[in-house]
């Protein structure tokens, strides 16, 4: 079938092209300031070089070295898609809506006891591409998904250092195990790093102090003080503060503050700094 | 067998763990160090892990139980230079080494010592006796 189909498909291909452009742009009325014509059309255009190729080689295989071309063009399409902002739907539409132009093509073409047996062979070839597209756009959203993880994990822990001995770990958001992680690792690593005698821990960013928070906020101040360092939890607001209470998590052997400014002057005093009003002249 | 050096300086007597310990090593270094304590009437202990990148409970408990015997020797026990990784093994192990002062570096460590020397009432029959 393939040999008289693809060479069909070739000899209509400008008209396959801007009937296919124009059934997108219908479907996708709404998405014109995303996608521009040009670029829609010589998308269309390479793709469908690509596919008649591979219908040439005869092979109906996906997988096959012959449609690698078109596969990975079919992956390009979805996945600037899915980074642009694509509904799945009017991702697959891509690849389905170039089934109607190809059957207008053979219908008017092929004699009607072949139609049948082409048509279907066809349709079985773009379902198996309109899934793959499925597929790719998923991957394509899931890769954005996990590196926005992976930089909010990063991004939530800044270790600042406020004054030389001493740092600062601002905690935003709700602490989970594997933050907690992450956070302790990287205030231990800049102890190491800058030398540091006092770390203040601030929670105003947290919103809710569980047990397991409470938790690993302690198991941070031991680890910070088997290396010498000496941590002060600040940021405490009063909700918390009963919270804490109520859990009956004990933190007695730790120094803790209500505000960042109180845990920043104790700091300063236990490196026997003082801040002083400049005289005036 | 491998045993690891203890140093005197003065009142302090100084451990450098450069080794990966096992726990044989752990139990000479016990034997040791709570000898030369009595030997040369330490005050001070300094133990410096800031090569050990690896420690098991065997380990953590060992240096718990120095520090508690030196304790009853009386002499303190100041452990400085422990990696991030083994900080935070330790405390996993629920290993909080209760009664161990730590420093960030041998320097802070030395600082604390002196800190510790100076707060000693002096010992009166120490110069009495010799002259």
């Amino acid at each position: 079938m393939s040999d008289t189909t693809a060479a069909l498909l070739r000899r209509h291909e400008d008209e396959i092209v801007r009937e296919w452009v124009r059934l997108q742009q219908q479907d996708l009325s709404m998405r014109n300031n995303l996608l521009k014509t040009g670029e829609l059309e010589q998308q269309c255009r390479e793709f469908l070089a690509a596919f008649v190729a591979a219908l040439e080689s005869g092979s109906t295989d996906l997988n096959a070295p012959a449609w690698s071309t078109a596969r990975d063009l079919l992956a390009n399409v979805s996945r600037s898609r899915a980074r642009q902002g694509f509904t799945p739907t009017e991702t697959a539409t891509f690849i389905f809506s170039l089934k109607q132009p190809i059957a207008d093509v053979l219908r008017r073409e092929v004699k009607p006891e072949q139609l049948a047996d082409e048509l279907w062979n066809l349709t079985r070839i773009l379902d198996t591409l309109g899934l793959y597209t499925t597929d790719t756009y998923q991957k394509g959203r899931e890769e954005i998904i996990s590196r926005q993880q992976q930089e909010l994990l990063e991004l939530s822990t800044p270790v600042v250092e406020l004054w030389e001995g001493v740092l600062a770990l601002p905690l935003i958001g709700t602490l989970d195990s594997a933050r907690t992680q992450v956070v302790m690792e990287s205030l231990l690593q800049a102890i190491v790093d800058t030398g540091s005698e006092i770390a203040i821990i601030d929670i105003t960013g947290v919103p809710v102090v569980d047990t397991l928070v409470a938790q690993h906020l302690l198991k941070t101040v031991a680890a910070a003080r088997l290396m010498g360092a000496d941590c002060i939890i600040s940021g405490i607001r009063p909700q918390i503060a009963q919270t804490i209470v109520h859990l009956g998590v004990e933190i007695n052997d730790v120094t803790t503050k209500a505000t960042l400014a109180d845990a920043f002057a104790i700091a300063l005093n236990r490196l026997g700094l003082t801040v002083a009003r400049k005289k005036a002249v | 067998m491998e045993r690891i050096p203890i140093l005197k300086m003065g009142k302090f007597l100084l451990v450098s763990i450069q080794v990966d310990m096992d726990d044989r090593t752990a139990m000479n270094l016990q034997d040791d160090l709570t000898a030369q304590i009595v030997k040369h009437r330490a005050k001070a202990v300094l133990i410096d892990i800031s090569s050990l990148d690896v420690v098991d409970s065997f380990i953590g408990r060992m240096l718990a139980n120095t520090a508690a015997m030196a304790r009853i020797l009386d002499a303190e026990t100041v452990v400085v230079g422990m990696q991030p990784s083994v900080a935070i093994t330790l405390v996993e192990l629920g290993l909080s080494l209760k009664g161990v002062r730590s420093a960030l570096n041998v320097e802070r460590g030395m600082e604390m010592l002196r800190g510790i020397a100076e707060d000693a009432p002096e010992e009166p029959t120490d110069d009495g006796d010799e002259k």
